[in-house]
């Protein structure tokens, strides 16, 4: 079942500004969809007023064809797994599965059988008498899901579900939810601030930044055509650099890039390049769109250098190279490096007059 | 680390069983003598007399007038507490903190006032005494005072110890709830009120003790009327007065049981929850 948000505009602070402003999207049915943003960024707002935890002061929810924006949360059939999980402390896992088939008054029989079904979906068949403090985080975590999928909801809400696991058991839980989601084929929205979850999950994105929806797309849309300077600079971590229009390009130092068409000369411009997408070379003049940077640091973090470059305007920049690139390049602190900018976004600030 | 602290923090010997001394000492003699000189005094003369004491028809109807009064006023407190603290941890509206002021009145006003209030409402020459009169309903001097003057003193309690509980606890587990289709009702007692059950038994333990023990408030508008409107705490006074000392050390013991049964379920109360943590 598809949840098609339109318009959702909330403001906790009377006067303030508003935690979601005009947030407008549609989730697809059966897909993974990803809210993307930095913390504060009103993803986990546009969750809650889905799940109606929220109430939206203006906007509508619908869930397939249903409008439920004016439905209290027990009947929108929604399953919910939250961010510091919110298992029943005082119940044991069977129960806390139960729980939403208890108080539907469902008969016993059917109860327990679907109670040992989800243990088994989420791999915790040994584990079903213990009470949630007895389990790991990541145990925990899978206990939230089976109870969020045991009212067999309409669609799957994800508050930053591996936001308190460590590293290790968030990659492989992230494995495990894509699994999941295979088997069950659930409408599911997650939010996440983290961009290798939101690019490796999900079938859609949505980036969000202070209250407003920046960009809507395929994960590989949002990395490789991002549509404002905030996503151009939130996904993959890119260096900014600054520069003005010249000539119909941008300029950042020696380098003139872009083709930006009818741009008014002088407006400022500035140019995303992620670590990885720089290419190093030794010094060799005649090469276009190149210019020297000073290499100030060198640091090896397993597989890849992390190559830290100073640019003749004084601005710095972060490269990535694996680690056969870097031997290929031999180059030490101190020497100077040919630059090719050519993967940077470029956008003109204030160009959309 | 032990629950004794580290060798870094701990003190000379000298000094430390010296404290310890200085502290079983004055606990001793300000607490331990005292109640043991009641249970002498009320036992000194032989079981029989403490029985007979008890048996007393004044007596007895002290110690009922005080069970039925703990019963009336700690379920009126403990919903009211479970209320006010649903309501002052869960929702922000205007007055909140003027509620959560008011709750802690009771304990702040001394008990005698707060008898004298309820005499300046409800006696012959207070505001609704006239009112009052004309129907022949009798607050003052009678049960239902008692009752009021119990209910106000012993109002905090469990508000008081449910309230931070509440706010500390957050409420996922209860949006939880909701989103699994639970109702209100349903999300009450399958889960808020198993997190906070400790922290209300505790109250409600309390306030049961201050109800039953509560002597200033009740001694204002009970106006002594023997087998009528005497509670244990009055009635120990009145025997005591008239140099019974048997009879009065005889219910001030029931009273410091009371005491001291209340104190023994909290701490276990207190030891089955460190074992669940």
């Amino acid at each position: 079942m598809s949840v098609t948000v339109e318009g959702l505009t909330k403001k906790f602070a009377p006067g303030g500004r508003p935690a979601v402003h005009q947030a407008t999207f549609t989730a697809p049915s059966g897909a993974i969809t990803t809210l993307l943003g930095p913390s504060g960024s009103g993803k986990t707002t546009v969750l809650r007023m889905i799940a109606g935890l929220e109430a939206a002061d203006a906007g509508t929810v619908r869930l397939g064809a249903l409008d439920c924006t004016r439905l209290p949360v027990r009947e929108r059939g929604v399953g919910v797994v939250f961010q510091g999980y919110a298992l029943f402390k005082h119940l044991s896992v069977r129960r806390n599965i139960a729980f939403g088939l208890e108080v539907r008054r469902r008969p016993k029989a059917e109860i327990d059988r679907r109670v040992e079904e989800l243990l088994a979906l989420v791999q915790l068949e040994a584990l079903g008498d213990r009470l949630p403090d007895q389990l790991s985080g990541g145990q925990q975590q899978r206990v939230a899901f089976a109870r969020a999928l045991a009212i067999e909801p309409r669609v799957l809400l994800l508050d930053e579900p591996f936001g308190a696991l460590d590293s290790r058991v968030r990659v492989e839980l992230r494995t495990w939810l894509a699994e999941l989601h295979r088997k069950t084929h659930l409408t599911t929205i997650l939010v996440t601030h983290d961009q290798d979850e939101a690019l490796e999950l999900s079938q859609q994105v949505v980036v969000m930044n202070e209250g407003r929806i920046e960009q809507i797309g395929s994960p590989d849309e949002i990395y490789d055509r991002p549509a404002t300077a905030f996503v151009a600079a939130f996904i993959g971590n890119a260096n900014v650099l600054r520069g003005t229009v010249k000539e119909g390009q941008a300029a950042l130092g020696a380098h003139a890039l872009g083709a930006l068409g009818s741009a008014p000369e002088g407006s400022a411009v500035q140019a995303f390049v992620r670590p990885d997408e720089v290419k190093l070379a030794r010094a060799d003049p005649d090469a276009p769109a190149m210019s020297l940077g000073l290499v100030e640091a060198l640091t090896r973090i397993g597989g890849f250098v992390k190559v830290g470059l100073r640019l003749p305007s004084g601005e710095r920049l972060t490269v990535e190279l694996g680690k056969a690139e870097f031997e290929a390049l031999s180059v030490s602190q101190g020497d100077r490096v040919l630059v090719d900018l050519g993967g940077a976004k470029i956008f003109v600030e204030d160009y959309s007059i | 680390m032990s629950a004794t602290g580290s060798d870094a923090i701990r003190e000379p010997a000298l000094v430390r069983y010296s404290a310890i001394a200085v502290a079983i000492a004055f606990l001793g003699l300000s607490v331990v003598v005292p109640l043991a000189s009641v249970l002498v005094q009320a036992f000194g003369q032989g079981a029989g007399r403490f029985l007979a004491a008890l048996r007393e028809p004044e007596t007895w109807a002290a110690i009922r007038l005080t069970l039925l009064t703990a019963a009336i006023s700690v379920p009126l407190n403990t919903a009211f507490g479970v209320a006010a603290a649903w309501l002052i941890a869960r929702y922000d509206f205007r007055g909140k903190g003027v509620l959560t002021t008011l709750i802690d009145l009771p304990f702040s006003i001394s008990p005698v006032i707060a008898g004298l209030i309820f005499v300046l409402l409800f006696g012959r020459q207070g505001l609704f005494g006239p009112l009052l009169e004309a129907h022949d309903v009798q607050i003052i001097f009678a049960v239902p005072g008692i009752v009021l003057a119990t209910t106000f003193v012993t109002l905090p309690f469990v508000a008081r110890e449910v309230l931070p509980l509440m706010q500390s606890q957050g409420s996922n587990e209860e949006e939880a709830a909701l989103t699994l289709g639970a109702s209100g009702w349903q999300v009450f007692f399958r889960v808020t009120l198993p997190k906070i059950r400790f922290g209300l038994v505790t109250g409600v333990i309390l306030c049961n003790a201050r109800a039953m023990g509560e002597f200033g408030a009740v001694s204002v508008v009970s106006g002594h009327v023997r087998g009528l409107t005497n509670t244990m705490p009055l009635q120990v006074e009145i025997l005591y007065n008239e140099y019974n000392l048997v009879g009065a050390f005889s219910v001030a013991s029931l009273l410091t049981l009371l005491a001291m049964v209340t104190l023994v379920a909290k701490k276990l109360l207190e030891r089955s929850k460190a074992v669940r943590r």
